[in-house]
């Protein structure tokens, strides 16, 4: 039988049902210890293509893991069929599977009981949305862009999500979160112009669905009848999404065990890393807190361990890679733990501050398939998409074709010339919610494109 | 509309819907063999029944069991055995032109009938803004229809202690390479148990299974690494034998050797080249730059938001005219070859998929379509002579997704001369070989893309000279297929592919395999992707 509340619309495991589904795997446990992670989740979405809606989709799903050990042996299982014979069978996997591995010489034992700070990531209204809901905010998009002779497409996400982990050593955490992401792309109808916009946080009520249909709109008709500038070095003004896309690719390359092993940008001589080093320009701090309200992530990892704020670049200067809870151990360091949020410093700025300073250079509104080239110097390829322009002596003069760019976020923020405010960006590929990240726009010298695309 | 059938038939009941080949179906002799769950054709009956109840005038639904395994070895360390297991169902509701769908993991009678009624409102509260209804191409009627993959070996029945002895046999035979210092090895195993009814009767059952095989190794040396993937063993619609097949411990020594090599290699210098590219490198560039701009969806700007529109657009102006590439780029869509990760008897609307030309001798002449899509063709294919028809590329990921046009499998054909990797080389006055798939990137209309690779050879009058590094090369697509000027024979051909490609909002992952000859493009830009930190 499936437990489950209806706490506003949205269908997810409560606090109660969660510690009942873990007590009952639990007593299910013949192995030494044994975690397990109980998520549940009611997702809606609407997809809306032409000035119209095309698909739209809600899903309900609950999904138990289990983690088993003997001794070093470790074994992991999924299910999510919540009944109890399902439950024995899952856990009665993940110890079959950890009885006939060999010893993990990097298994650590279960944690105790950890005290956790509530995590700050849900919103009702955000739960509440269902798809009428989801239609008639699609429609303000759809209608404006009808009005404005422009083609919106789009995609709306909420979700209301929990987790809760336990194990047999006592510990137990419980969170529950909302999310909502709305993006959309405005073509023109000639197909000569697109732009987009996108925004999204936990709480919809953050979300401002006209504004983002006006925004797109308004870069779709500027951005029509491009013009192919060279490939080169350029001065490059980035609205805060692009920097959002860019600044990923550092933080993804934080794994401290890749640096030690000297496999990555943050390897330094002879087994060390580069904590302690200088490495992009001293205006740049960046850091991780699950705690900070406006990019909010979870209290708890998935073995447990609380979350906290961990600053990765301080004015520049590496201060912390990501340790996991072995490679921590090994380095008589603390664990990271730390969330996965993305916060960027700023200064005060305007984008059209930026703008306004530049003589010549590129705006750039996003950047779309990004793709590592090179681990060593975090060299990536990607292009330019949806609002591309010339700036000509403070002013947005035309738009110009999308640009390929081969070059590093790393290189890219030791050429930094100037900050704007740090907000909120949408910064994912797939317009998923992706990771709470917040930045601000950037200008930067020498930034370099290899090549132009006719896309648009 | 020629072709199409009527999704609603006026005067029709719910009831008398049940009396149709789909009811004989569902209560035929045959078990299912979703899950061991007996009831499942019970409860397609259910969610077919309150879908048309609610006012319908079609539905479609998914049981689907997906169960995956995953083992990772990291040096001589077995790093994770993972077992996963997920069970539900969606129902696809169509009222009135629009769609709803409604997914859950509760599979019992009265959230199945709940599901299809949510669908159905769902529909409902969508459809106020919608312009163009949707209409879909007939299908055949499968009333009971089963498919399996052909695999040897279940990879679920093979002991444990076998798959991690292999990982670290092969993890160990790499690391006995003087100059290896990381390896890390995989086996990733899924099969797809999956009930699809729907209210025009159809009703089919399949098993599908995939297998990955991987190892990646790096070499550390004098300050610099570098990797060598496994990328010429491709992921496939098999059994465990094709992990036994791909020889793991016995190729180890070798892609370790050629890590510790690429270090040492010289430095490519920018400039345009003759490419010679093997099938394990070539099948990625189709897959971006022939499979995705030739999606139909993309084409009619379903995907502007993500995955982008396409080059090859609009269809009225492009179909059968269009110059892709050159005489000898022939590129066939397909859910049948052996083995492939697409290989499928039926697809996620119940349509059996067609083997079609999407580029015949270097012009562009279909796309890929679903039931919904086929139909915006209907003046081309009327023109040709050819009924409407899906070429049956509808997919889900899972029974938590709604169903969406994936690309079949999408293959260049090889030629009719003999000719294979040595032939082309020895053709080759000044060129760069490149063997595996490495670093990918292309724009959204598919027309700039940027690709590396696992190896890169030079050539110099006919013969292999020593191996580059840094090598990337960039390409305008029209351009590129243009200058294909030398396809290898049937002996040449080989089958790579992914399990990863992803597509639709929420995205959804499609495994599709890509088959090619060794080939030879002309007069390539060539950049080096090496700078200093």
């Amino acid at each position: 039988m499936m437990l489950r509340s209806l706490a506003t619309s949205a269908r997810h495991l409560s606090r109660n049902e969660s510690a009942a589904i873990a007590e009952r795997a639990l007593s299910f446990r013949t192995a030494d210890e044994m975690r397990i992670v109980i998520s549940s989740s009611s997702r809606g979405n609407t997809r809306f293509a032409a000035n119209r809606i095309s698909t739209a989709g809600d899903t309900f799903d609950a999904v138990v893991t289990v983690h088993s050990k003997f001794g070093k042996r470790t074994g992991s299982s999924s299910t999510n069929q919540l009944d109890d014979d399902a439950l024995r069978a899952t856990v009665q996997m993940a110890e079959r599977l950890a009885m006939l591995r060999p010893e993990d010489p990097e298994a650590l034992p279960e944690l105790g009981p950890q005290v956790y700070q509530p995590g700050r990531d849900w919103a009702d209204n955000t739960a509440a949305l269902d798809a009428g809901g989801r239609a008639r905010v699609v429609e303000q998009i759809t209608e404006a862009a009808k009005r404005a002779g422009i083609v919106s497409t789009g995609f709306l996400e909420t979700a209301a999500s929990t987790t809760a982990v336990a194990n047999s050593r006592g510990l137990f955490a419980y969170d529950r979160a909302t999310s909502s992401v709305l993006t959309t792309t405005a073509r023109t109808p000639d197909g000569t112009g697109s732009g987009w916009a996108g925004a999204t946080h936990h709480d919809w009520s953050c979300v401002d669905p006209s504004a983002l249909g006006a925004a797109a709109a308004e870069k779709a008709s500027r951005s029509a009848h491009p013009v192919a500038i060279e490939p080169g070095r350029y001065t490059v003004v980035f609205e805060p999404t692009a920097v959002g896309n860019l600044v990923q690719c550092i933080t993804r390359a934080l794994n401290a065990r890749a640096a030690d092993e000297g496999r990555s940008f943050f390897s330094g001589a002879a087994g060390t890393n580069k904590i302690g080093q200088n490495i992009v320009d001293e205006r740049v701090t960046i850091s991780s807190d699950p705690f900070d309200p406006h990019v909010a992530s979870a209290p708890f990892t998935g073995d447990g361990l609380p979350t906290r704020r961990v600053v990765w670049i301080e004015n520049g200067v590496v201060k912390n890679l990501d340790y996991d809870r072995y490679w921590a151990r090994r380095h008589n360091r603390a664990p990271s733990a730390s969330g996965g949020s993305i916060r960027m410093s700023g200064g005060s700025a305007s984008l059209d501050d930026l703008i306004r300073s530049t003589t010549r250079g590129v705006l750039v509104t996003r950047f779309w398939y990004l793709r590592p080239v090179e681990e060593r110097t975090i060299l990536y390829t990607g292009l330019t998409r949806d609002g591309t322009y010339l700036i000509e002596h403070g002013t947005v003069t035309k738009p110009v074709k999308n640009l390929r760019f081969n070059d590093s976020p790393v290189f890219m923020l030791n050429n930094l010339d100037e900050m704007g405010a740090p907000v909120r960006v949408s910064a994912s590929e797939g317009g998923d919610p992706g990771q709470a990240i917040m930045v601000p726009p950037i200008k930067v010298h020498d930034f370099d494109f290899t090549s132009s695309s006719d896309a648009v | 509309m020629t072709g199409l059938a009527a999704h609603t038939l006026p005067g029709r009941t719910a009831a008398d819907a049940l009396v149709s080949p789909l009811h004989a179906a569902l209560h035929s002799p045959y078990r299912p063999e979703v899950g061991g769950e007996p009831n499942v054709k019970e409860l397609a009956l259910i969610a077919l029944d309150a879908a048309r109840s609610a006012g319908a005038s079609y539905a479609d639904v998914r049981f689907v069991r997906n169960r995956s395994q995953s083992l990772t070895a990291r040096e001589h360390r077995v790093s994770a055995v993972a077992d996963s297991e997920t069970f539900g169902f969606g129902v696809r509701a169509l009222v009135d032109g629009a769609w709803g769908f409604v997914a859950s993991c509760e599979v019992a009678r009265d959230e199945v009938a709940r599901v299809a009624r949510d669908a159905v409102a769902q529909a409902r509260a969508i459809r106020p803004p919608l312009l163009r209804p949707v209409v879909l191409a007939s299908a055949p009627v499968v009333a009971a229809g089963t498919w399996r993959s052909p695999i040897e070996v279940d990879p679920f029945d093979v002991a444990i202690e076998d798959k991690v002895a292999l990982l670290l046999g092969a993890n160990q035979a790499a690391l006995a390479v003087d100059g290896a210092r990381f390896v890390s090895s995989a086996m990733f195993f899924c099969r797809e148990e999956k009930t699809f009814a729907s209210t025009d009767g159809s009703c089919t059952v399949q098993t599908i299974y995939r297998t990955e095989p991987s190892m990646t190794i790096t070499a550390v040396g004098n300050g610099d690494c570098a990797m060598r993937a496994s990328a010429d063993v491709a992921p496939r619609g098999l059994g465990y034998e094709h992990v036994r097949d791909a020889k793991l411990v016995e190729n180890a020594p070798r892609w370790a050797s050629e890590a510790v090599e690429k270090l040492g290699a010289r430095t490519v210098d920018i400039g345009r080249y003759d490419l010679v590219l093997h099938p394990s490198h070539l099948w990625l560039t189709i897959h971006e730059s022939v499979a995705h701009p030739t999606e139909l969806d993309r084409a009619m700007g379903y995907e502007a938001n993500y995955a982008g529109t396409s080059f090859v657009a609009p269809p009225e102006k492009v179909l059968g005219t269009m110059q892709y590439g050159s005489e000898l780029m022939t590129v066939r869509g397909d859910r049948s070859q052996p083995g492939s990760l697409s290989a499928c008897g039926w697809d996620d609307e119940g349509v059996q998929p067609d083997d079609f030309d999407i580029v015949r001798r270097g012009t562009f002449v279909d796309y890929h379509t679903t039931r919904e899509q086929a139909p915006w063709l209907d003046w081309y294919y009327g023109k040709t002579g050819r009924s409407t028809r899906s070429h049956g590329c509808s997919y889900a990921q899972s029974w938590s997704a709604v169903q969406v046009q994936r690309m079949p499998n999408v293959s260049l054909l090889p030629g009719d001369e003999d000719l294979g990797w040595d032939d082309l080389i020895a053709a080759t006055d000044r060129g760069i070989a490149i063997i595996g798939d490495g670093s990918f990137s292309i724009d959204q209309q598919r027309y700039n893309a940027q690709f590396g690779g696992q190896l890169f050879y030079e050539i110099r009058n006919g013969r292999v000279t020593g191996m580059l590094r840094d090598v990337a090369y960039q390409m305008r697509t029209p351009e590129f297929w243009g200058s294909l000027d030398m396809v290898g024979g049937p002996a040449s051909y080989h089958l790579g592919g992914a399990f990863s490609d992803a597509k639709g909002q929420p995205v959804q992952a499609n495994a599709v395999s890509h088959g090619a000859p060794v080939a030879r493009f002309r007069n390539v830009n060539v950049i080096n992707t090496g700078r200093a930190a």
